[in-house]
């Protein structure tokens, strides 16, 4: 079994991927599908680092929702921001220690800060020491911080125990 | 027929509000004054704003064609994907090039180190030369009159 799928995570994903693109639940593309699921991590393993597995399913699920929202909501404030020309906001660098050193992790990190109010991640250390963000509009920056570190970071580590 | 009715007021409203979305997500890119301010817009309103759009049109086609429509969601996916991967990219470029930031910036960045920079690590030439342009030492050298 885990040697004909190695990363059952990565096949499950290309199958849903390849029903969704050809739209159909026909038996013929099942298969077809299946079989690409398949083969594909099989051909391209060597290519792959050892990934983390998703240990917590569910909390990946509530992790995926909280993101969603506040996604909305940045999108709301950014707005906000763009429209109201009277107040300035204060941009601002802000370096966040990393407490995470798997790739994978940083980078589902990294993504999720760019997309959640106002900051956008703009560099990792090499030592994955820290990522430096930047602010659109900083007021308090260890509050920032410490809503990433428990928002974001703790649930990742929690999803792949790590 | 009521059903419609709704339907009809959800797709309408979300395609007004993923249009405003991406509007002020483009608008950002006028009103803030530099390159790492102006990067906020459009990794987040435009994400919301197609976002928007998409789920519009798979309610649209799910009601009025009475079958799934759900292959929206792959752009979706590929959007949150690569939306942030780009920003991430273009914010790591200006930072490169020393790009100077708005007055009041607060905080600093820290100085990118060699080991940062990819300078250990990736190799490269020397002298980089254009793709077409020719370079200074091809260009023939003009006689002196």
């Amino acid at each position: 079994m885990s040697r004909l799928l190695p990363t059952p995570t990565l096949s499950l994903v290309l199958l849903v991927v390849w029903l969704l693109m050809v739209r159909s639940l026909e038996p013929g593309q099942l298969v077809l599908g299946a079989f690409l699921a398949v083969t594909i991590p099989l051909l391209t393993r060597r290519f792959w680092d050892p990934l983390p597995r998703v240990r917590h399913p569910l909390k990946l699920v509530r992790f995926v929702l909280v993101v969603l929202y506040d996604i909305v909501k940045a999108n709301v404030q950014v707005s906000l921001l763009i429209l109201s020309p009277r107040r300035e906001p204060h941009p601002g660098f802000l370096e966040y220690p990393l407490e995470v050193k798997e790739p994978l992790v940083i980078t589902l990190l990294a993504n999720t800060i760019t997309m959640t109010p106002g900051t956008v991640s703009t560099n990792v250390r090499l030592d994955r020491s820290s990522l430096l963000i930047h602010v659109l509009d900083m007021e308090d920056e260890e509050a920032l911080v410490r809503e990433i570190r428990e928002r974001y970071e703790r649930p990742l580590k929690e999803i792949f125990e790590c | 027929m009521l059903f419609y009715v709704i339907a009809e007021g959800v797709i309408a409203f979300l395609l007004v509000a993923g249009g405003i979305f991406a509007f002020t997500g483009s608008l950002g890119m006028l009103q803030f004054k530099d390159f790492f301010m102006r990067l906020h817009g459009p990794t987040k309103g435009t994400t919301l704003g197609i976002g928007c759009m998409l789920i519009a049109s798979m309610l649209y086609f799910t009601v009025t064609q009475r079958e799934f429509h759900v292959q929206e969601l792959l752009i979706t996916l590929f959007l949150f994907i690569t939306a942030p991967v780009t920003g991430h990219m273009l914010a790591k470029t200006g930072l490169h090039m020393h790009l100077r930031f708005t007055t009041g910036t607060r905080g600093s960045v820290p100085e990118l180190r060699d080991e940062d920079v990819g300078q250990s690590r990736v190799a490269r030439p020397a002298k980089a030369r254009h793709p077409w342009r020719p370079g200074r030492q091809q260009r023939k050298p003009r006689l002196p009159r």
